[in-house]
């Protein structure tokens, strides 16, 4: 190997991995496909060969006759169905009028957007390719913040609270010096300007708020679970990796809830939200509210369901989180002891460098499992009331169930469509700049 | 004397004020989880009455313990009723845990050992191939002549354009795409993976979650399993090969024995996810063969939810898991970091 190294001739390809190949035999050379056959076929027909199926499904209606079943072709009717029928209220919630605050926040989103894409053109890393992949993006990102704008309730307060503190957070992270920056600011002033403008105008016309479907509970559900799990997650990796007594205990104690089933977690949540015979009953009847039934209120409803995910998933996070954390050089932070640094200093300039490559991992397979919620709304509220906890998932089973197997086959591709973009968005560009950053 | 309480001698152990809060945030959050699991466990003994005065939180206090719900559930229900499904969720769980681990780590090793170089045209190909069958079978032509011409049809074209072009994949490419599969919602395959084991006459049976699970958590086994491997030296390998040993000798005596605290851990979360799974037993289980999760939905009946009966089929469906967590607990944070750190 040494040899063959110093034998490369610069400028071509030089053998990178080592293959540890000394072909002997037919035996040994069968290895390398038998080897890894199993799992490609079996991944090809459980996972590739149904999701073509689906496609095709998706563009038929399903019918069971007697001794099978029948498909026939219908084009586009599905989705035309799921976006512009009769179940668009479902999938998309019903609209509101927009207020010329929203469309101030919109006009700020595509104007970021522009801006961000003026300088992607201006740029030496501009490329066909890119450009058409981006313009995709621009579109799909604003219609579903179209969508949002138009169908959130007032509940979306808890996401906006979220996304300001993502914001934020982001912002911390970008500027090395100063803490703020002007794209940034513009873009947080608008969304609490429409915050505010939308507290007003539920109080003064309650009948003109929107209500949101089943996509966009989807995504309320991804990130103010994604989000509330990673800082939670975060926070309780700093604690433990102080040198406390009885770290060990903790670290055990906070895996649990991943454990545990999510039927199971649904069951609980649903014991610890009941006012009445709950064990936090004593403070609801305090309060006034004996007789409020949190999973009857859309808002509150959804506020439990991602209290419940969280829950659940915060173990992921701070797990890994934590690993991170402890792998960071003990020696620097003691140099940087030395010299009088504090603990934000610390954590801003030393700890958080470390662990953004991880954070970036973390929260994408969050962000990625989060799309696929069912069994704990399913169980803590059966998706209701009305559709207000509704996921996208469950809107597909419950397609299945009733025998809409082309619908639900549609909507299982939407809810794909989604959750790679959300996911193709974060990768490049949110988690490789982050990691630029970091470089 | 402030001062000593907000500075400390040693600068990895922090001060007296710090550590107080600490120790007020850490126990908060453990109070949050563990909270909810000790109202489960009181919860099981309480009688129906107990539940619905109001809440009680402290057994032979507020309340006196009794085994009425267990003995409803296990006894009075007929021995089946929770028998029956606790056995499948073990069997299935364990089976299919196995079946991801085998097929995992064998690929694993097979992508941390071997260069693959899949040539892009005769996959998309393929993908036109089973495309073309599946439309054609939607068309009315049965199902065994289609894939027949399929394959036909794919050789031809692979012997003759496929040759042609060079692009290839690599090994991060063959991962990448068997770990992205944890990105499709099940609902997205469920339906089609329904009508194949209809057609199979496989559906209602223990073999059909067993394909289903192991299919599904076969990524996440590749996924830590793979850079386990790669960790491992290659020297230890070429040495015994070199004493004549072959791969399937050198997998089965040397790489997996040094692995043992992966397959461990690995084995664990993979068992985990497939003993709480319940989209897919929802679509592909009958009554025989029903799992936990199943029949501890079951439960939200039309009467209102029988806390107490749920409370004790949560209890038994989560305590095997939990005691497992708490004794390997090493070995599944070590497992999930393997995969998430370098992923």
């Amino acid at each position: 190997m040494e040899l063959e190294n110093q034998l490369a001739i610069p400028g071509q390809p030089t053998k990178k991995k080592r293959t540890s190949g000394i072909p002997t035999s037919w035996l040994d050379n069968s290895a390398r496909y038998v080897l890894i056959a199993p799992a490609v076929l079996i991944v090809l027909v459980m996972a590739i060969f149904p999701l073509l199926v689906s496609l095709y499904l998706s563009f038929s209606r399903f019918k069971f006759v007697r001794g099978g079943f029948e498909i026939t072709f219908i084009g586009f009717a599905n989705y035309n169905k799921l976006f512009f029928g009769s179940e668009q209220r479902h999938l998309l919630g019903k609209f509101a009028p927009l207020t010329p605050l929203d469309m101030l926040v919109m006009a700020l989103a595509i104007g970021g957007m522009v801006y961000l894409m003026y300088r992607y053109v201006r740029s030496d890393r501009f490329r066909i390719f890119g450009f058409i992949m981006r313009i995709v993006a621009m579109i799909f990102a604003g219609a579903l913040l179209l969508m949002l704008l138009a169908s959130l309730t007032l509940a979306g307060w808890i996401l906006w609270v979220l996304c300001i503190a993502i914001l934020f957070y982001a912002l911390f992270l970008y500027t090395k010096t100063a803490y703020y920056h002007p794209l940034g600011v513009i873009v947080g002033a608008g969304i609490i300007i429409w915050l505010s403008a939308r507290l007003q105008s539920v109080l003064i016309l309650p009948n003109a708020i929107g209500l949101p479907g089943t996509l966009s509970v989807t995504l309320m559900f991804v990130l103010g679970g994604v989000a509330l799990q990673y800082f939670l997650g975060l926070g309780l990796g700093l604690l433990l990796t102080q040198n406390l007594p009885g770290k060990r205990f903790f670290r055990v104690v906070f895996l649990l809830p991943m454990m545990i089933t999510p039927v199971g977690i649904g069951f609980l949540f649903k014991m610890m939200t009941d006012t009445l015979k709950g064990p936090f009953s004593p403070v609801w009847i305090a309060a006034g509210l004996g007789d409020f039934a949190m999973l009857g209120q859309g808002d509150t409803a959804r506020l439990a369901v991602i209290i419940g995910d969280t829950w659940q998933w915060t173990p992921f996070v701070f797990i890994i989180l934590l690993a991170a954390l402890e792998g960071v050089s003990k020696e620097t932070i003691e140099a940087a002891l030395v010299d009088g640094a504090n603990r934000f200093q610390m954590f801003r300039y030393l700890i958080l460098p470390e662990i953004i490559p991880v954070s970036t991992t973390v929260i994408l397979i969050r962000l990625i499992e989060s799309f696929k919620l069912i069994d704990m709304p399913n169980i803590l509220t059966g998706g209701g009331p009305g559709t207000a906890t509704e996921t996208l998932t469950l809107q597909a089973y419950v397609g299945w169930r009733s025998g809409d197997l082309g619908g639900s086959a549609a909507l299982a591709y939407i809810l794909l469509i989604v959750a790679t973009f959300c996911a193709i968005v974060f990768v490049n560009f949110i988690r490789r700049r982050l990691l630029d950053w970091v470089k | 004397m402030i001062r000593r309480l907000l500075t400390s001698s040693n600068p990895f152990r922090p001060s007296p004020i710090w550590m107080a809060i600490s120790y007020v945030l850490l126990g908060f959050w453990a109070f949050v989880v563990l909270f909810p699991l000790y109202w489960l466990a009181v919860t099981a003994f309480k009688l129906p009455a107990d539940v619905n005065d109001g809440p009680a939180y402290i057994p032979f206090v507020d309340y006196q313990p009794v085994m009425d719900a267990w003995n409803y559930l296990l006894v009075e229900s007929g021995e089946n009723f929770v028998r029956r499904p606790y056995i499948n969720t073990i069997g299935v769980g364990i089976a299919s845990a196995l079946g991801s681990l085998v097929l995992g780590a064998a690929a694993s090793y097979a992508l941390a050992r071997f260069d693959y170089r899949p040539k892009l045209a005769l996959i998309g190909l393929f993908i036109v191939c089973v495309l073309l069958t599946v439309l054609i079978t939607g068309l009315g032509v049965p199902w065994q002549l289609s894939v027949v011409a399929a394959i036909a049809v794919y050789a031809l074209l692979a012997q003759s354009v496929g040759r042609r072009f060079s692009a290839a994949l690599g090994n991060s490419d063959i991962a990448f795409w068997l770990i992205s599969q944890r990105m499709l919602p099940p609902v997205a395959v469920i339906i089609p993976i329904y009508i194949m084991f209809q057609q199979f006459g496989l559906l209602n049976t223990h073999a059909a979650l067993v394909i289903a699970y192991t299919a599904a958590h076969l990524p996440l086994a590749v996924w830590f399993l793979r850079d386990y491997f790669q960790g491992i030296p290659i020297e230890l390998e070429e040495s015994a090969f070199i004493d004549g040993a072959n791969r399937y000798q050198v997998l089965w005596r040397i790489i997996l024995p040094l692995s043992t605290p992966g397959l461990i851990a690995t084995f664990l979360i993979v068992l985990v996810f497939a003993w709480n799974e319940y989209t897919m037993a929802l679509f592909l289980t009958g009554a025989e063969t029903q799992t936990m999760p199943l029949l501890v939905a079951a439960q939200n009946a039309t009467r209102g939810p029988q806390w107490w009966n749920i409370s004790v089929l949560v209890l038994m469906m989560i305590t095997p898991i939990v005691v497992l967590a708490v004794i390997l607990e090493r070995y599944i944070a070590r497992g999930i970091l393997v995969g998430a750190v370098k992923g």
